[in-house]
């Protein structure tokens, strides 16, 4: 009889699929980094040492705190997995070059147990943490969060937005496009560079980490809607080349709010969240009483997420379709 | 060069089919005993029709199937039967099997010989032949055959498509009968259109077997009303309603419906190649060709197997496992199913059998979804895996059914891209169970 138990207790079961791809969190997460390190060398280049100060301490501490809160709660440990680490630098790059250190510490702490942990870990958080804790900052340290040095020489300057909103677009005469481009000008260390983020970002493209349709519909949508302002009135709105590239548009459209966890899921939903973090941006820099709007509509964004998800499900397979 | 056709989503797993692709079909060597479950398809178990003692030839009948959704069994050897009793099957709990001890003769049964004017046969006697021979779908579904080719009064059938996609990769079974079998396959799929009443089929492969569409078009030349279509490669291609997509352009609607509502009938390659032999020669389906292959294979190869041999012995005719084994999978890597032991018998429906060694086979840690949408994006029936997993992770049982889980056809594609490893498959298939047993409760209430 066949009945004779043969021995197999080592082989593995599970349910299928038996094989899986290369791609886990780990390679995501640090694919992003890696995509981000030509802004952030960018902006260790022009504001200098303190700079670099401002990335290590928000990595680290990020990092730390991720790996004592998820000891402290007895949570599957994955402080290494990067995400922890891409959260500290999307923060670092998001905070003035001068930014002093305890400032970045409560920056980054913040950042990992509101922002994240508190609800639960990787994958549950509804915003994104960075940008939590850059609000917090912004509103709680308002002079740090906005002492800005120009670029290379590190003397105390503004930023392009900060000269329209304060001083009306007059005053922007002596900024060259280019400039803004390439990144010299006063800002926060990672978003000065738009072609240091686009670089990185053709490389998420490439990787297939990110799809186009986040920062194309909301750098889209903040061009039309600064483009209609100063189509009406170009005497008192800056063009939308100037929007596209002053500020943390490229920074936020390309990497802040493309954060799969806080953004929507299919297609059109991405479509639809970023022509409202489009729109939410363009009303705060133009109507607003803040220079810059891009944290706080992803935020927004972020909160409106869910709805979208709901609104946006694929249509079910299978319409009966006529044939011959 | 003809357009390339393919469907949405899907993934790219590597195909690892060089493993065996270039290995000859050859027949295995026929076991002393044979193990026959009389469960080998979708549908009601067959009857024992032998007791102990009995002696059989090969191509005897020795399961009867009673209902319409059923496919006889028959001795693949001849032989006398040791017992009929439960033994192990490589699909789930054990079940009832006649066990054949060989008498070495390997003596048919005489009612098999070829048919001169099988060509002349009507419709119905040929599907009669199909039904009496116990053939199921080959690709692995095993669903049986002749239910197929009887589509209920009202629908028309207007295309059949010969399914030659093999798209689970490592699997080369199909592949190699259409580079060696082109012409007996295309008679195969002759014989079901004329069941069928259908003057039009298209013959499905995927771009890399560029040879097979080589020999399948050389054959399909000569015959009119039959084209073979190029595919993408893509998985999973060769899923019925992904294969009608690809090729029509028609979206089979949701189940209850089959492809037949939208004018279609789908039959694998190898099930065309018995179809062929079920009718020309009367022969049951007592043998089909199984690949065996996976890094732990030291000599992976294409085998024309006796059903019921046990992957076993399969496994020690291809140069034995080297290393560590970490999984037995009957089946592709994709939607294959994994072995706790190694007694159990080939059946209808084992197009391969894969030895994974330890390292692949490892188990990875399983985290939070981080709503990447890989999935989503992957997902050909246009589901979101990633809640379906999350709901039936929970409990949230009502709100799976309301997300179509049911749609799901668990061709893993979504568990395959997962960056966070979750079991999405794992997950719905039990939610499905689920499911189904609140609903049998709630009936049995009402």
């Amino acid at each position: 009889m066949n009945e004779e138990q043969e021995s197999t207790g080592e082989l593995i079961l599970s349910c299928g699929p038996h094989i899986s791809t290369i791609t886990n969190i780990p390679k995501v997460m640090y694919g992003v980094i890696l995509a981000l390190i030509p802004a952030t060398f960018t902006g260790i280049y022009l504001f200098g040492w303190s700079a670099l100060k401002v990335v290590v301490i928000s990595m680290l501490v990020a990092v730390l705190t991720e790996g004592v809160i998820q000891w402290i709660l007895g949570r599957q440990m994955s402080m290494w997995d990067g995400s922890a680490a891409l959260t500290g630098l999307l923060l670092a790059l998001n905070l003035p070059p001068r930014s002093p250190w305890w400032m970045v510490l409560v920056g980054a702490v913040f950042a990992i147990i509101i922002g994240k942990q508190i609800y639960g870990g990787l994958g549950h958080n509804p915003f994104n943490p960075a940008l939590v804790a850059r609000v917090v900052l912004v509103v709680s340290w308002p002079v740090q969060m906005t002492r800005w040095i120009a670029p290379l020489d590190g003397v105390s300057t503004a930023t392009p937005l900060g000269i329209l909103k304060s001083d009306g677009i007059a005053k922007l005469g002596g900024i060259r496009l280019f400039d803004l481009f390439i990144g010299k000008t006063g800002g926060c260390i990672g978003e000065v560079s738009a072609l240091a983020l686009l670089i990185g970002f053709l490389f998420l493209l490439w990787k297939g980490y990110v799809t186009w349709h986040i920062p194309v519909a909301y750098m889209g949508t903040v061009c039309v809607f600064t483009g209609v302002f100063w189509l009406v009135n170009p005497q008192r709105y800056a063009n939308p080349a100037f929007h596209l590239l002053a500020g943390g548009l490229v920074l936020g459209a390309c990497f802040m709010a493309t954060d799969y966890v806080t953004s929507p899921i299919t297609v059109k939903g991405k479509i639809i969240f970023g022509i409202g973090c489009g729109i939410i941006t363009g009303v705060i820099r133009i109507l607003g009483s803040y220079p810059e709007g891009v944290s706080f509509s992803i935020l927004l964004m972020n909160a409106a997420a869910p709805l979208i998800d709901q609104y946006t499900r694929p249509k079910r397979y299978g319409r009966l379709k006529k044939h011959a | 060069m003809i357009k390339l056709k393919t469907f949405p989503g899907g993934v790219h797993p590597p195909d690892r089919k060089s493993l065996s692709v270039h290995k000859q079909i050859e027949p295995a060597v026929i076991p002393n005993v044979i193990v026959c479950p009389m469960s080998q398809h979708i549908g009601a178990p067959c009857q024992p029709r032998v007791k102990e003692g009995d002696k059989v030839k090969a191509g005897q009948l020795i399961g009867q199937a009673d209902s319409f959704v059923s496919a006889p069994v028959h001795a693949p050897i001849s032989g006398t039967i040791k017992a009929v009793c439960l033994a192990p099957h490589p699909i789930g709990k054990p079940v009832m099997a006649v066990t054949i001890e060989s008498d070495g003769l390997d003596a048919w049964d005489d009612a098999i010989q070829e048919d001169l004017y099988y060509s002349r046969l009507e419709p119905k006697d040929i599907l009669n032949r199909v039904r009496n021979a116990g053939i199921v779908g080959l690709g692995g579904a095993a669903f049986p055959t002749a239910v197929k080719l009887s589509p209920p009064k009202g629908k028309r059938i207007d295309t059949v498509i010969l399914n030659g996609v093999e798209c689970e990769p490592y699997l080369t079974a199909d592949h190699r009968i259409m580079l060696e079998e082109p012409e007996k396959i295309i008679a195969g799929l002759r014989l079901i259109m004329k069941v069928l009443n259908v003057d039009r089929a298209f013959i499905g492969i995927e771009s890399n077997k560029p040879d097979a569409i080589e020999s399948m078009s050389k054959v399909a030349k000569g015959e009119s009303g039959i084209y073979v279509q190029g595919l993408k490669l893509k998985y999973p291609q060769g899923a019925e309603k992904q294969l009608i997509k690809a090729i029509l352009g028609r979206e089979v609607p949701p189940p209850p419906c089959l492809p037949l509502d939208v004018g279609v009938v789908v039959q694998n390659a190898g099930t065309c190649l018995a179809v062929y032999e079920a009718v020309r020669d009367n022969k049951p389906l007592v043998e089909r060709v199984v690949t065996v292959t996976g890094s732990a294979i030291n000599d992976p190869k294409n085998l024309r197997v006796r059903l019921g041999t046990s992957f076993s012995d399969l496994i020690a005719q291809c140069g034995n496992t080297n290393g560590s084994v970490g999984k037995v999978i009957m089946g592709g890597p994709m939607m294959g199913i994994a072995q706790h032991r190694l007694d159990v018998p080939v059946i209808k429906g084992t197009s391969g059998i894969l030895v994974l060694n330890r390292k692949e086979a490892a188990k990875q840690e399983s985290r939070a979804c981080i709503r990447c949408g890989q999935c989503i994006r992957a997902c050909p029936m246009n589901l979101l895996p990633n809640l379906l997993g999350i709901y039936c992770e929970k409990g949230r049982w009502e709100d799976a059914e309301k997300l179509h889980i049911f749609d799901c056809m668990e061709c893993g594609s979504c568990s395959y891209i997962c960056p966070a490893s979750r079991q999405m498959v794992h997950l719905i298939k039990l939610g499905k169970q689920e499911i189904l047993s609140i609903q049998k409760k709630r009936e049995a209430k009402s």
